[in-house]
């Protein structure tokens, strides 16, 4: 690994190949770096090494993947799989663990593609050992050929929660059954959406197929199912919820949820690019024009780090960003640039269609993202409750910084990733600060904790 | 809980559990090995001692800690196996300080 590239790219899903793809074909210094062991990013995940017969299971958006993990290793692209970056500077300079090993690297362009990771939503019960994302169990079965082997509950809302259901049926995995907690008031609330998706008809198609197949296989989905609790003493071994007015019960040692995805943006705030809280689709991103420029000279998001737009328009967002780069390091002109890039950017406006009637058909309700159940666990890692929130914002603590300095909440391992959503709504909910981009907790490097000798490692290496 | 559907291209490499001699397929994760061989936790937490098992399986909930050839808070799920690699689940901060990864 060199010390410094014109080009730096965070993520080998479909928007960091894209974009190292296009940039090094102009013969910038380009390096791609990504925590997994090959190139893929979340929905190609393995791409390169899954089974022929696995990967027909997985479905044709799947096999996609193949076509762009070839471009790129044929590339002129450094690749740096299994590499962590653990954190990044304004002035571009990342800091990166690499073969067990911290160092710190310069660019003078980083493209942050760093992708989504599945809605934390919680709750009661959804710490207990068996109660999973179904994101997880997706990489398990894309990666690992692992999947459920004593049936399965899947719950919440979303097409990737279809889309795994049918992934799962295609092995025979028994579906115990699909808990969809969209409320029925979103199908109405959708419906003015409705023509302009019919623009994107084939996605929904293809979610009207997968419904169709569960269907005719049996499986038992119930709609706008309710007050979701996981129960068990020390593993999951029954579900609860309410249907039609009626409480049901579920026996099962394995459920899988889904709230939809949201961007991960740590590395985006250890930077300090400005964020904007989206109303649609309930989550915070990074500010960015077309292009993917942030606030930051020299930093662009690309793909679902930069709002969620799936996995077609993350392959177009990459390029645009990529031929930015390239702009920006004075390799191609503007007008080369806007000229090279117009299907692209026709092509991201005609995957834009879909999206606002997902979003709001699939919005997750208000009741479940500020849980008014006062025992429910929100810090999975500190073991702080919604009461106790609730609480601290009773006391005047109004907003969540407070609240994480007054309760220890959003202060363990995982640095707030999996609360900090939560915390947010249930403070505006109690009366403290209206959900704004101020509302997240404040990020602070590293991104990923280091033991002492990784950062000795460091120290070691400015000396010499 | 999950089972590996059969796939015999793949390697396996032997590994110790808990003080057991397992062998998994190449190419795992720590984590996807400790949940087909039907580990019931892979830490207990610090604060109430409460079991978990991995929840995310993509680096972002640190519920998968455990230790790893003797060093504590090792995300099992992007940590990959290793032939002769020594693995054991973590209770509370673990060893070593609840020294983190
Ligand atoms: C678990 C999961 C499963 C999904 N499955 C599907 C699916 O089957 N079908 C679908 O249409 N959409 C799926 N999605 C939605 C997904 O976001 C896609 O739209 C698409 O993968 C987005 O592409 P991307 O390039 O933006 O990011 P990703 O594909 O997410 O790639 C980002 C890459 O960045 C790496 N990375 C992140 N942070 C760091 C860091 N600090 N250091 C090093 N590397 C880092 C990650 O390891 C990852 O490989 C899934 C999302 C998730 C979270
Ligand atoms: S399972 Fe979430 S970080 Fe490993």
């Amino acid at each position: 690994m060199k010390d410094h590239y014109q080009l730096l790219i965070i993520g080998g899903g479909p928007a960091g190949l894209a974009a190292a793809t296009i940039a090094s074909s102009k013969g910038v210094t380009c390096a791609l770096l990504d925590e997994q062991p090959a190139p893929g990013g979340q929905i190609y995940r393995s791409i390169e090494s899954v089974p022929e017969k696995r990967a027909e299971k997985l479905g044709t958006e799947y096999l996609r993947g193949k076509e762009l993990a070839s471009a790129f290793r044929a590339c002129e692209a450094e690749y740096f799989p299994e590499t962590r970056v653990w954190s990044l500077s304004s002035q571009r300079e990342v800091g990166v663990l690499h073969k067990g090993k911290s160092k710190i690297i310069s660019a003078d362009q980083i493209l942050v593609a760093s992708g989504a990771m599945e809605r934390p939503v919680p709750f009661p019960g959804w710490t207990l050992p068996g109660v999973m994302q179904a994101g997880a169990g997706q990489i398990l079965f894309k990666s690992s050929g692992i999947v459920p082997s004593d049936g399965v509950v899947l719950a919440g809302s979303g097409p990737l929660l279809l889309l795994l259901a049918w992934q799962y049926m295609n092995v025979g995995v028994e579906i115990k059954a699909i808990l969809d907690v969209t409320p029925l008031s979103n199908h109405l609330l959708a419906l003015p959406k409705l023509p302009r998706a019919l623009l994107a008809h084939h996605y929904l198609t293809k979610g009207l197929i997968y419904q169709r197949d569960l269907k005719r296989a049996g499986v038992n989905t119930k709609i706008g199912a309710s007050l979701l609790q996981a129960e068990g003493d020390d593993c999951l071994d029954t579900i609860r919820y309410r249907h039609f007015g009626r409480e049901h019960t579920i026996k099962t040692d394995l459920l899988l949820t889904h709230f939809g995805v949201i961007p991960q943006i740590a590395l985006t705030q250890a930077v300090g690019c400005k964020h904007q809280w989206d109303d649609s689709q309930q989550c915070w991103r990074p500010e960015h024009d077309e292009w993917g420029s942030t606030s930051i000279d020299g930093i662009i998001v690309a793909g679902d780090g930069a709002g969620i737009n799936g996995a077609r328009s993350a392959e177009h967002a990459g390029r645009l960003a990529g031929l930015q780069a390239l702009f920006a390091l004075g390799v191609i002109s503007q007008i080369e640039r806007d000229q090279q890039s117009i299907e692209d950017r026709q092509w991201m406006k005609d995957e834009r269609h879909i999206r606002p009637f997902l979003e709001a058909y699939f919005a997750v309700p208000q009741t479940m993202l500020a849980t008014t159940n006062n025992e429910t666990i929100i810090c999975r890692c500190e073991e702080i409750t919604a009461g106790q929130i609730r609480k601290a914002v009773e006391s005047g603590h109004q907003d969540s910084n407070h609240v994480k300095f007054l309760t220890r909440c959003g202060m363990g391992a995982c640095q707030g990733r999996q609360c900090s959503n939560a915390v947010a709504h249930i403070v505006a909910d109690s009366g403290g600060q209206a959900i704004s981009e101020q509302s997240h907790f404040r990020g602070r490097p590293p991104v990923t904790p280091l033991t002492l000798m990784q950062l000795a490692d460091l120290n070691e290496e400015e000396s010499l | 809980m999950f089972k590996q559907l059969s796939n015999s291209t793949v390697e396996t490499v032997e590994v110790t559990l808990n003080g057991q001699k397992i062998h998994v397929s190449q190419g795992m994760t720590v984590a996807a090995a400790a949940l087909t061989q039907g580990l019931h936790f892979t830490r207990t937490t610090p604060i109430s001692n409460s079991k978990r098992l991995p929840f995310c399986m993509m680096g972002v909930c640190y519920d998968c800690l455990m230790v790893i050839d003797g060093k504590a808070n090792q995300r099992a799920c992007v940590t990959y196996i290793k032939k002769g690699m020594q693995i054991e689940t973590q209770q509370g901060v673990g060893p070593s300080l609840g020294e983190t990864e």
